[in-house]
């Protein structure tokens, strides 16, 4: 479904002496169709760039993206447009990625005015809304109501709806509950899986959180500064990558075993991260 | 004796649709040096029962009840009265650091305004109390960092700042309204432990929906629901033995125990379910659960829960 070879991102600054960030630095991966691939890694180390570069939502530096077979580092903005239903983003912060002044039918129904979908009739549309909002596990009411009087999940639930007016392939989804409390996180998470396995969707989930890719992936790619470190099964990253897993602290409440693990307890991760703060 | 004691506590708002009730008869009680935990998800009126604690509630609130605060009631207190004590004897550290800290005035003023205030320190000491302080919560070249405004600094630096403006005058009680959130893991853990260390003398409420940073943190824990507190013990005999059916559903819904959410959504605050507010989302709803509303009944030793299942 998506084959990456030696994608490169650098941000530049400096007007005579360049200084480069390189954020993605030759990255090269595949998807297959109806796969959850989970990328994980800490904050800074390139995530979100790839995931947005796999939309071409940024600029490559250099490197290609075959989306079903077609480069598409190489369309033109015409064609590109043609190709963007096929592939959707789900964005970290729900609140600020819908449009404040819009109400809700009006947001999932902004894909079907744009005529992405043939020409429908306006009642066909507001019974499209209705099936959409209904799948996501929403209330009729919410149709009139604008973003600021839904809370974070349920903005999320809209975000979902809109994506699946459009009925994409491919999703990118980024952190899509980094906002979101622990039982909402997990509604949402499950309702993404459903949705998933419905219409058989490929899916890059973006976290940091190895306990939540563990949950959504059938294999995950480790990224470290810029690059991808290993890219396995899940549960042999699991085996192999330790580090990252005491890297984000074994929740007590866990119902793992980590046994044979040398969890790096809380004061131990303070007084280490302390002595590199030096 | 309790250094806090809240009793009965209803804190409503009234609105076009009708009255919120977003506290309802909460009791809860803190004792000296003690970190207490309030979880349960958003919108539950965690962050309402905060905000009522200190009286920074909106003007429109209706409040009930007593606060008692080393025996003074803060509801009966005057405005005036309440603003010397907030700060000095009560602080908050407000959720959201990006948006709580003003974007136009340096890190070091905000931290020297309430030294100012309430120790009347002129500016320059001000400064260097508040350099003093950046210190103290570890952040490093506070001689530089007190002169620079709030987007130079990182979202954990930001909620070091906040945690630092709320120490400023070593108050004895800190009202901590999600200190975690948004920070990576190891931000988190950082935060925790310099949270852990302030208080060491202290005492604190600790407004959460992370169960693992309540373990670690917390003595005692408050379990909330749609305004009422539905479960009350030390921290593992809540959440290691949990006794209502929403703190087990709330525990299982984290990543590590299986990401199982509980079905259906939280209930209006405006109108809330009769009988137990739980029912129409437990799975061990019986009949007279729909009827009846449960008390809260001591079912192990210090270990309290609002269910029929143990009454």
């Amino acid at each position: 479904m998506i084959e990456v070879h030696d994608l490169k991102k650098h941000f530049s600054s400096g007007l005579f002496k360049k200084n480069y960030v390189k954020s993605v630095d030759g990255v090269s991966f595949h998807i297959e169709k109806g796969e959850t691939l989970g990328l994980v890694g800490v904050s800074g180390c390139g995530k979100t760039t790839l995931g947005r570069l796999l939309l071409r939502l940024v600029e490559p530096t250099s490197g290609h993206i075959l989306f079903d077979g077609v480069d598409i580092t190489r369309l033109k903005q015409r064609d590109l447009r043609r190709i963007r239903p096929r592939m959707q983003m789900i964005f970290q912060d729900p609140d600020s990625s819908l449009n404040p002044r819009m109400k809700i039918g009006e947001c999932i129904a902004e894909p079907f005015r744009l005529g992405l979908k043939g020409k429908l009739h306006k009642r066909e549309i507001r019974e499209r809304i209705l099936e959409l909002v209904d799948t996501v596990g929403l209330n009729p009411e919410h149709i009139n109501r604008y973003p600021h009087q839904l809370s974070g999940g349920q903005n999320q639930r809209v975000v979902l709806a809109r994506i699946l007016a459009i009925n994409p392939d491919f999703i990118v989804a980024d952190e899509p509950t980094a906002s979101l409390d622990v039982s909402v996180q997990a509604q949402i998470l499950s309702l993404i899986q459903d949705l998933k396995n419905e219409f058989n969707l490929t899916l890059l989930f973006i976290s940091h959180d190895m306990e939540l890719v563990r949950h959504m992936s059938d294999r995950i790619a480790v990224m470290k500064c810029g690059r991808i470190t290993d890219i396995d099964d899940v549960e042999k990253i699991f085996e192999s990558h330790r580090d990252l897993i005491s890297d984000s602290v074994i929740s007590p409440l866990s119902a793992y075993k980590y046994d044979n693990l040398n969890i790096a307890t809380v004061s131990e991760l303070g007084t280490e991260v302390k002595a590199s703060n030096r | 004796m309790n250094l806090l004691d809240v009793q009965n506590l209803n804190t409503y708002f009234p609105t076009q649709d009708g009255l919120v009730k977003a506290v309802d008869l909460v009791n809860l009680q803190i004792a000296d040096s003690e970190n207490v935990g309030l979880i349960g998800e958003t919108g539950c009126g965690k962050t309402v029962l905060g905000m009522s604690i200190i009286r920074l509630q909106d003007s429109s609130a209706q409040m009930n009840g007593r606060i008692l605060y080393k025996g003074r009631d803060l509801l009966n207190l005057t405005d005036e009265e309440m603003r010397s004590l907030r700060g000095k004897e009560i602080a908050m550290i407000l959720q959201n650091p990006t948006t709580s800290l003003n974007p136009v005035l340096k890190v070091g003023d905000q931290i020297a305004e309430a030294l100012r205030l309430h120790q009347g320190l002129d500016k320059g000491a001000a400064k260097k109390k508040a350099i003093d302080i950046l210190k103290s919560v570890n952040i490093s070249d506070a001689i530089q960092r007190v002169d620079q405004y709030p987007h130079e600094f990182s979202g954990g630096m930001k909620e070091r700042v906040m945690i630092a403006i709320c120490l400023a005058c070593d108050p004895s009680f800190i009202i901590a309204d999600e200190p975690t959130k948004g920070l990576d893991a190891k931000t988190k853990m950082q935060i925790v432990q310099l949270l852990k260390e302030v208080t060491k003398h202290k005492s604190m409420m600790m407004i959460t929906h992370d169960l693992n940073v309540a373990t670690l943190i917390c003595d005692r824990v408050f379990v909330m629901y749609a305004g009422e507190i539905l479960e009350e013990g030390m921290v593992w005999d809540v959440l290691g033995n949990p006794m209502h059916p929403y703190t087990r559903g709330f525990i299982d819904s984290m990543p590590c125990r299986g990401l199982k959410p509980i079905k259906g959504m939280s209930p209006s605050l405006i109108d809330p379910p009769t009988g137990c507010r739980f029912h129409p989302r437990c799975d061990c709803a019986m009949e007279m659960c729909k009827f009846e509303h449960p008390k809260m009944t001591e079912a192990e030793n210090g270990h309290s829960v609002r269910c029929f299942l143990y009454a």
